[in-house]
């Protein structure tokens, strides 16, 4: 639609100058300039030194030790290993989760689905600080289910669970954190599915079981893809879970970032993490992308 | 006629193409037509031809690749929509949901700044025309579709178009319904005397609302005429086949001229007429409708037609007929329902003035 | 020998069994720790944790306790001012994306506004500290405003464009046949019709800006503390009952704003 005798140049150019001078100033600059700081020498008073330097980088993998020797430190290896770990972990549970609870939802009528979609959005519009401190009254010591516990007598006064402060509580945080995000899609794509292929399946003798392997997970794909992406992303880079259910002592990637800054000051090493963490969000979004190319051109194929 | 015709509008030599960033679609190919004042004048052709394009080229909501459009003489092609005296209805209704029915028919009059009482007074009079004066304080999603289309028809009336552009109006309707807006909508052009352009796909609204009809196809006009010349006589087998029924038969001619004659494949010959530019003995198609092919019984030693299929319809049948890989439609009659049977032999006969060389 | 066939149970094809049982358990899973979190909030006992009996004190504590109160009007400053700002680019963005055809800056105009959704939020918060650390940017609340708006934009833009999407394009075309000029089609068709979109895209930027912490966590100074970043500070220094309360209010707050918000959203469905 392209009206006799009107410029739409130029409007266009207008509406959009508002967002590439916020957007551009604020969030591209910052990132350049971050950039650039993960290449400067870290200056001992929590600044930057304003010199080239690939130390930031370096650290990731060697540290000095007392003789001025380079050697290699597998410390923040670990982190990102467990980072990568719990996010997949965390990813696989979501799914595990999510995705019969997205089928039964997309199952309903209008009204109920509407309902419970709404209640699927709602946490994800509140704080997620709040709702994983939450799970601090609950795991904590002397907490909800510790007391339970002592209530039936399963556990004596003095002693704990331990439930805190472990790879289990990080986890649990990061899958209550992000299963609305792994839901929400996979039900996108089941609620435009027809019923009427799965009567057709069953009409040539499928099972329950070959009804979920052979119709509804290939045709919730792109939906099953979608959600992973957009579970897995956040998690590795999540710092609230970590940090109020991990304590310090389990460090993730997302802690650590913000450790560099808030306590270590190393900021070229803090940066040169961030980068990184970057790197590894745009490597999971090319693949994502040609996993999504892949998919339509199947879909176009058929 | 003996008064001269006034011309609404002229389109002349005008090309539409759309291009997006790697294709280029041509949608309307040098097409020259004049709509005459106070005419009932339909674009007729399939899904994609260019009907829409001309139609919204006229509006102005697209801009034109080359030609002119006239508005009773007057270049209209650089104003925006807004400057055209032309009003349209439009295919969904497109009615302002957000506005009640009252508030949608003045909107026109409004931006026109027509003082209050005189808006008033329009805008009731053209509710009262399509008979939806009670509904006037009603919302869009509140009325049944039939009654959205009288709203979309009283807006777009309201400030007095010189000609009013309608695109697919009935489509979305239920078929009774659309049946009965065809009688209004004719009506209605009768009474107001402004100049109707409609479009559509569905020949027999055509044929029976137009004045005359232009049909087109892939973005080019094939004829212009009033509805029986364009049924009668297609100016080719497009027309020929878009417009109800047809056989289109191979043949080849033996003489010219007004009493021509002409041998089909099956053997049997047919006087028509037949243009000089046609030279003896070459392939040539013949165009018949198939209710104006006459049958006779006949036996299978005098003839090779027999009938292969038979379709019942309650208040006629057709049937089909084979021949040495020819096959003939024609409609039987009522009174002919129980004469003939599938299997039959039987003999065609073709009445003067019936058929047509066709390109 | 009939009267033993016992009939089974009818179940549609496409009705799983226990699919039913497990979606409550989940729904059980997202909302039992928002449950306990309120329902602790009106524990009596001074440990957070330990049941003792029901109470109002900590919410009466709340009132009385200055930080909190400075924590809260910070968050409703900055929300008050990211949240219009965020909807304001967003709905020109949004009209000349949805509007404009194709044109050449399209996909880098929709990558600039997804780009705070795809990039994570920790890199944000420190690229933001590092950027504004380098430059000398130092105005208080004002950088808190600047970075909230920044990432507000992509939540404010995808309700209006929704709305827009759903929004008949012919509705602007009969106006402008019926004699309306650019600007005043925008005012009486695009405007009115795109309202609760912005309403809610407004709505949404609001409750993420009011609820974002890690950004504010990283970007606000000394004087700027949000009350996300207050409750933070409580809990790192040892829960507290009075943390119960006012995340209870916080959550409550939360979920009134989106209920509106879904309230507006099902108006335009309709």
């Amino acid at each position: 639609m392209n009206i006799q005798g009107e410029n739409k140049t130029q409007n266009r150019i207008y509406s959009l100058l508002p967002l590439w001078i916020v957007v551009g100033i604020f969030m591209i600059g910052p990132l350049l300039v971050m950039a650039v700081v993960s290449l400067m020498e870290s200056n001992v008073y929590g600044g930057v030194h304003f010199k080239f330097s690939l130390s930031g980088y370096r650290q990731i993998l060697f540290d000095t030790n007392l003789f001025d020797e380079i050697e290699f430190n597998p410390a923040y290896l670990i982190i990102i290993g467990r980072s990568f770990m719990l996010a997949l972990v965390a990813t696989f549970i979501s799914l595990l989760i999510g995705f019969p609870a997205a089928y039964f939802i997309s199952r309903q009528s209008n009204r109920v689905k509407n309902i419970l979609i709404f209640l699927v959005t709602i946490p994800f519009w509140t704080n997620l600080l709040i709702r994983t401190f939450a799970w601090i009254i609950i795991l904590g010591k002397g907490g909800v289910i510790e007391s339970s516990f002592n209530f039936f007598g399963l556990l004596d006064e003095e002693s704990s669970l331990n439930l805190m402060y472990t790879n289990s509580a990080i986890l649990i945080g990061l899958v209550y954190s992000y299963l609305p995000l792994m839901v929400l899609p996979i039900y996108a794509s089941m609620e435009k599915m027809d019923l009427r292929l799965l009567e057709a399946a069953t009409d040539l003798y499928s099972n329950r079981i070959e009804l979920i392997r052979k119709i509804i997970l290939p045709l919730s794909m792109p939906g099953i893809i979608g959600g992973s992406i957009l579970v897995f992303v956040p998690c590795l880079g999540a710092f609230i879970a970590p940090d109020l259910l991990g304590g310090g002592k389990k460090l993730l990637l997302g802690s650590l970032i913000q450790f560099q800054f808030s306590y270590a000051r190393n900021w070229p090493f803090g940066a040169a993490m961030a980068m990184f963490l970057l790197a590894l969000v745009i490597l999971v979004l090319i693949f994502n992308a040609r996993l999504n190319r892949k998919h339509r051109e199947y879909a176009s194929q058929k | 006629m003996t008064l001269k015709k006034v011309n609404a509008i002229e389109v002349k030599n005008v090309t539409k193409v759309y291009r997006s960033s790697n294709t280029e679609t041509r949608a309307l190919r040098n097409a020259n037509l004049t709509i005459y004042d106070n005419e009932f004048f339909t674009l007729l052709g399939p899904s994609g031809c260019g009907k829409t394009t001309l139609l919204r080229l006229i509006a102005g909501f697209e801009d034109i690749t080359e030609g002119s459009i006239n508005l009773f003489d007057q270049e209209i092609v650089n104003l925006p929509p807004n400057k055209r005296p032309v009003n349209t209805v439009f295919q969904q209704y497109s009615l302002f949901p957000h506005l009640d029915v009252y508030e949608n028919v003045a909107f026109g009059l409004r931006r026109l700044k027509k003082d209050e009482s005189l808006t008033k007074k329009r805008t009731m009079e053209v509710l009262e025309l399509v008979q939806m004066k009670d509904y006037a304080t009603r919302k869009p999603n509140q009325l049944s579709g039939g009654q959205q289309q009288r709203v979309a028809l009283a807006r777009a009336l309201a400030p007095e178009p010189k000609v009013l552009l309608l695109d697919e109006p009935l489509s979305a309707l239920d078929l009774k319904l659309r049946q009965a807006m065809r009688y209004e909508l004719k009506t209605l052009q009768r009474e107001t005397g402004i100049t109707f352009v409609f479009v559509t796909h569905d020949q027999e609204e055509a044929l029976t609302m137009s004045d005359r009809i232009a049909v087109i196809n892939e973005g080019e006009i094939q004829q212009i005429g009033e509805p029986e010349q364009i049924y009668e006589s297609p100016s080719n087998k497009f027309v020929a086949n878009f417009i109800g029924e047809a056989n289109l038969l191979s043949g080849f001619c033996k003489t010219n001229g007004e009493n021509g004659l002409c041998e089909l494949y099956t053997g049997h010959s047919i006087n028509l007429f037949v243009p000089s530019h046609i030279k003896q003995n070459d392939k040539v198609t013949i165009f018949i409708r198939p209710e104006r092919i006459k049958i006779v019984k006949s036996s299978k030693d005098k003839s090779q037609l027999s009938i292969s299929e038979f379709t019942y319809l309650g208040n006629a049948a057709t049937i089909q007929l084979k021949s040495n890989e020819q096959i003939i439609n024609v409609n039987l009659p009522i009174e002919d329902l129980k004469v003939f049977k599938k299997g039959d032999y039987v003999d065609i006969e073709f009445p003067k003035g019936s058929a047509q060389v066709i390109d | 020998m009939l009267a033993k066939n016992k009939k089974t149970k009818f179940r549609y094809v496409w009705n799983f069994p226990g699919f039913g049982g497990w979606t409550a358990i989940f729904f059980g899973f997202l909302y039992v720790p928002i449950f306990v979190l309120v329902c602790y909030s009106f524990n009596s006992s001074k440990f957070a944790m330990i049941w003792t009996g029901f109470s109002f004190r900590w919410y009466a504590k709340l009132f009385s306790n200055d930080d909190i109160q400075t924590a809260t009007i910070n968050s409703l400053i900055v929300a008050f001012a990211a949240a219009p700002l965020a909807t304001i680019i967003a709905t020109f963005s949004a009209l000349a994306l949805v509007r404009g055809g194709e044109f050449r800056f399209r996909e880098f105009s929709n990558g600039l506004i997804t780009l705070p959704l795809m990039v994570p939020e920790i890199v944000t918060a420190v690229a933001t500290l590092i950027f504004f650390a380098s430059l000398g940017i130092n105005f208080g609340l004002i950088n808190v405003i600047i970075a909230h708006t920044v990432f507000c934009i992509p939540f404010a833009f995808m309700p209006i464009k929704a709305a827009l999407e759903a929004m008949d394009p012919n509705l602007e075309l009969a106006a402008r046949d019926l004699y309306s000029d650019k600007t005043s089609t925008f005012k009486t068709i695009t405007l009115p019709l795109l309202t609760p979109g912005i309403l809610s895209g407004f709505m949404l930027a609001f409750v993420i800006s009011i609820d974002d912490f890690i950004i504010t966590l990283m970007v606000a100074g000394g004087g700027s503390t949000t009350l996300p970043v207050y409750i933070y500070s409580m809990v790192k220094m040892g829960v507290s009952p009075e943390v119960n309360a006012v995340s209870s209010l916080m959550l409550g707050f939360s979920i009134f704003i989106v209920s509106l918000y879904w309230f507006f959203n099902r108006k335009i469905n309709n």
